[in-house]
């Protein structure tokens, strides 16, 4: 004959089971675990045992590299020999095509003299608000102009102007992508033949000047071994954050006027384009 | 508890569709279009063929009724229906159509019970009559919406354009919200008997009314001359033990239960009708917000309907094997994660608060890294494509510091896989199972409650553990199988009983399944390894003219894609239609029935072992 409440005080001793055991971890690394990176990845593996947190904002865990957030753009770095700070994005509109939610708005750059279009932007929105993250712009961009960041850490107090991000907003340096993905970086790369953008390594070729090999890689745990000798990789960074902050700081400085501008601004460029549409439409019709 | 392993029959449709024409010979006629199966009823003969379908022929289970909108192509709309056997077997689809101004098709209610909330939505959203539902009310509107959505013509609140990609974001994108824009300007295509004084929500007192609640206090005892009247309570929309914003409309004598209304429409987004705006690959992310705790398994459904389309066309190449087996993997570890956060909240239902549902929680964690290393995301997967899945798995799972205090991990993907399946699940399922099953509180507070017996079940549609906890071994997987499913061993767990116990059971022993199959995906795994797992479909696939019906057994039930496409070779690739068999939704039609007669303490337990998510049943 069994008793009644064998049950219940059979998973009362694994409930206590799992008490101490959070208490016997703890004693076991002496708190070692909350400061130590090797026994960070114990705790969070598949060995740990009893109850266990991770201490936000003490301690974050680092997101893998496919993780993706909101998208950005990949300039080239500041210090890269033939076109600093040009940007990857050639403007074609694939990303603004694949966007289930619409939410990326591109102006197509325009020879100011002959009036064609260049392959460049010359604007380009993501209203974060609307981004579902779905990560479909970074997949189907033929230049690997457009990628997903880590940083998740964008909260803020103001919807309607802190969520528009701009081309300034967005820009990254390449750089930047290195660091926050190496595998995925180093497998593109591959895909391209090069460290460089693709229409730089097409038109090395049409002029049979040999491609500057930025500095050949082959393997992934070699990029990870380049990213720490070319040392100041926290500073790149630190560069690209320093650089945001420095625009928020920007902002916030000369107070909402500066919004307000920038808001005016786009609204008149918008009218302009909707004109413009509209007199092609005229004229087409 | 028994584990049942059935014998799926080689069903012949079309000689089904035969003998059913000989029947009805005037009746039934095959559908004529491309690249569209099944019949077409005469719709007044409906009720008659539909109750021969199932009698004569067996089609016992309808999984779905759903309607579409030809407007500009036909002018007429059509109630496709999706008909099977539970003893397995493909789909007898049948169609009856009705002129667009005045629709009116009879009600299958009497047929087949289940088809009651898919009428009321169809009639929701496009406002097709059907004689017969004893309360065709809205269900997931209000009732004073002006309207019905789903209608071609019917245009949204800052509605942009019929399809997506919008004109206005390339090449002179300067942006503007939508808040800039007025809501309800010339964007919005107005009923031409549209009155405002309408516009009052009735469904209050239509439900109320409905109840058979007066003024009067009713004599209900009679016994000792004590006057007593049945009590409304609204358990919800706010309430914890809801999951969601999901309301039970209850009528009580005493602390009985006399009738359930379920409520719900709270978090209705109209996803068919974005879905339909969308284009087919745009359309992906968004049923990750469907059942949001097991989003690869939506993408899969979702995949399969699809490719079911794009199979009709000559370019068509099927997913490497590699790719099927990652899929199969993906899915059965959503499996587990279902079914750990619905035992979880089981209990938290039953008042065992967070223990179990933080134990089960950890276990999940840990499947969840491996989705975001994977996948990029950890409920938002959107992980599969028409042709493959996204990625193949990463050969680690690691990070990289990023931000101030990040800690990173480094581990070997297929290390980390067979040490959680082999290992650390089992343990847990073990212990889990010590916990929890011959706990005494949990055994009264579940055995004998919230019966379900098979042959309700199965006339109510209902999927899942639900049927399957009812004795009937149902299963997709093996009923109509798909991807790799017809290689791999596994059994079918179903309960005796039909009560809350045995639908806990069928859960537990589901994570036992998915744990076996999971263990034969292993090894499939490290021998394809370096397979290409992508086949070369693109971002704008050119979808063959016809309709599909992509199902999988999600860990809630039977996910149904039903995709219609028109083909249209020049214009934007979008679905025609896209409509969603939501196994929560369907579900549901079971919940009042299944409460009748218990205490108000149990149907929150009831309600917690059918296990719903109102991003699927809201839709």
């Amino acid at each position: 004959m069994t008793m009644y409440g064998q049950g219940i005080l059979r998973g009362l001793t694994i409930t206590l089971k799992h008490l101490v055991k959070t208490y016997f971890n703890d004693m076991r690394y002496m708190g070692k675990k909350y400061f130590n990176q090797s026994e960070f990845e114990l705790r969070q593996g598949m060995k740990t045992e009893g109850i266990y947190t991770v201490q936000y904002p003490d301690e974050k865990v680092a997101v893998p590299e496919r993780f993706r957030f909101t998208p950005f753009l990949v300039v080239e770095d500041a210090d890269h020999p033939e076109r600093p700070g040009h940007d990857w994005c050639t403007s074609c509109g694939i990303c603004a095509k694949v966007c289930p939610p619409q939410c990326i708005w591109i102006v197509r750059g325009e020879d100011p003299v002959t009036k064609r279009p260049i392959p460049e932007p010359e604007a380009f929105f993501i209203d974060i608000d609307i981004c579902m993250n779905c990560g479909y712009c970074a997949e189907f961009c033929p230049f690997d102009a457009i990628k997903m960041d880590h940083d998740y850490e964008m909260a803020s107090y103001d919807r309607t102007t802190a969520h528009i991000h701009d081309k300034e907003r967005l820009s990254k340096p390449f750089s930047y992508w290195l660091t926050i993905a190496p595998t995925t970086a180093h497998e593109e790369a591959e895909s391209r033949g090069s460290w460089e953008h693709s229409d730089v390594v097409k038109s090395k070729k049409k002029t049979s000047t040999p491609a500057t090999v930025y500095k050949p890689v082959s393997s992934p745990a070699e990029v990870m071994e380049m990213l720490k000798e070319a040392a100041p990789k926290p500073a790149a960074t630190a560069d690209a954050v320093a650089t945001t902050e420095a625009v928020a700081t920007a902002a916030a400085a000369t107070g909402p006027s500066a919004e307000e501008v920038l808001k005016a601004e786009r609204l008149r460029k918008r009218k302009e384009a909707l004109a413009r549409k509209l007199a092609k439409e005229a004229s087409g019709g | 508890m028994a584990i049942a392993v059935p014998q799926t029959e080689q069903v012949d449709v079309n000689a089904v569709i035969d003998k059913l024409k000989e029947k009805f010979p005037e009746a039934v006629k095959n559908d004529p279009r491309q690249g569209y199966k099944g019949v077409i009823v005469d719709k007044a003969k409906l009720v008659e063929v539909a109750t021969s379908i199932r009698d004569d022929f067996g089609f016992d289970y309808l999984s779905s009724a759903t309607g579409v909108d030809y407007f500009g192509i036909a002018d007429e709309m059509e109630m496709v229906y999706h008909a099977y056997r539970t003893t397995g077997g493909p789909a007898l689809v049948f169609k009856a159509q009705t002129p667009r101004d005045n629709p009116e098709i009879p009600s299958l209610i009497d047929v087949w019970p289940g088809a009651d909330f898919q009428e009321r939505e169809v009639w929701d959203l496009y406002g097709i009559r059907f004689p017969g539902h004893p309360n065709l009310q809205r269900i997931l509107l209000w009732e004073g919406f002006n309207g019905h959505p789903m209608r071609k013509d019917w245009k949204e609140a800052y509605y942009e354009e019929e399809h997506k990609p919008f004109e206005s974001r390339w090449p002179d994108g300067y942006i503007h919200r939508s808040e800039e824009a007025n809501a309800y300007g010339h964007n919005v295509a107005y009923p031409a008997d549209l009155d405002l004084s309408r516009l009052t929500d009735t469904s209050e007192e239509a439900l109320y009314n409905s109840l058979g609640l007066g003024v009067d206090v009713q004599d209900l005892t009679g016994e000792g001359g004590i006057r007593t009247d049945r009590l409304v309570v609204n358990l919800g929309p706010h309430h914890p033990s809801t999951h969601g914003v999901f309301r039970m409309v209850v009528t009580l004598d005493g602390e009985t239960i006399e009738t359930l209304d379920p409520v719900m429409g709270y978090l209705h987004r109209n996803h068919e009708k974005i879905g339909e705006r969308n284009s087919f690959l745009h359309n992906m992310p968004f049923t990750d917000r469907l059942d949001y705790i097991s989003s690869m398994s939506n993408n899969l459904g979702y995949a399969l309907a699809v490719e079911q389309l794009l199979a009709l066309g000559a370019r068509y190449q099927p997913p490497s094997y590699r790719a099927e087996v990652i899929r199969v993997l993906m899915a059965e570890l959503t499996r587990i994660v279902n079914h750990l956060w619905s035992l979880g909240f089981l209990l938290n239902d039953l008042g065992a608060f967070f223990t179990p549902m933080l134990y089960a929680n950890n276990e999940r964690e840990k499947i969840l890294d491996f989705f975001e290393a994977t996948a990029g995301s950890r409920l938002m997967c959107n992980y599969m494509r028409f042709g493959g899945v996204f990625k193949d798995i990463p050969e680690r799972i690691h990070s990289v510091v990023n931000l101030v205090n990040d800690k990173v991990r480094d581990y070997n993907t297929m290390d980390y896989l067979t040490e959680m399946i082999n290992e650390r699940l089992p343990r847990f399922m073990d212990e889990y199972e010590r916990l929890l099953v011959n706990n005494e509180i949990l055994k009264t507070r579940t055995i004998g409650v919230g019966i379900l017996p098979p042959d309700r079940a199965i006339a109510y549609s209902t999927c899942g553990p639900l049927l399957r906890g009812s004795g009937v071994a149902y299963d997709v997987r093996r009923a109509d199988p798909y991807s790799i499913y017809p290689e791999l061993d596994f059994d079918i767990p179903v309960g005796v009983q039909g009560d809350i116990y045995d639908r806990f059971m069928v859960r537990m022993h589901e994570i036992r399944e998915s744990l076996r199959i999971l263990k034969q995906i292993l090894p499939r795994l490290e021998r394809t390894k370096g397979e290409s797992v992508m086949t070369k479909v693109g971002h704008t696939p050119r979808v063959p003219v016809g309709e599909s019906y992509g199902r999988v057994e999600n860990p809630k039930g039977e996910l149904g894609y039903y995709v219609v496409s028109n083909g249209d070779d020049k214009g934007p690739q979008n679905p025609w239609r896209y409509h969603i068999r939501a196994p929560s939704f369907i579900n549901l039609t079971a919940l009042g029935p299944m409460a009748k007669g218990h205490k108000v303490a149990d149907v929150v337990t009831i309600l917690g072992s059918i296990d719903i998510v109102l991003g699927e049943t809201d839709r």
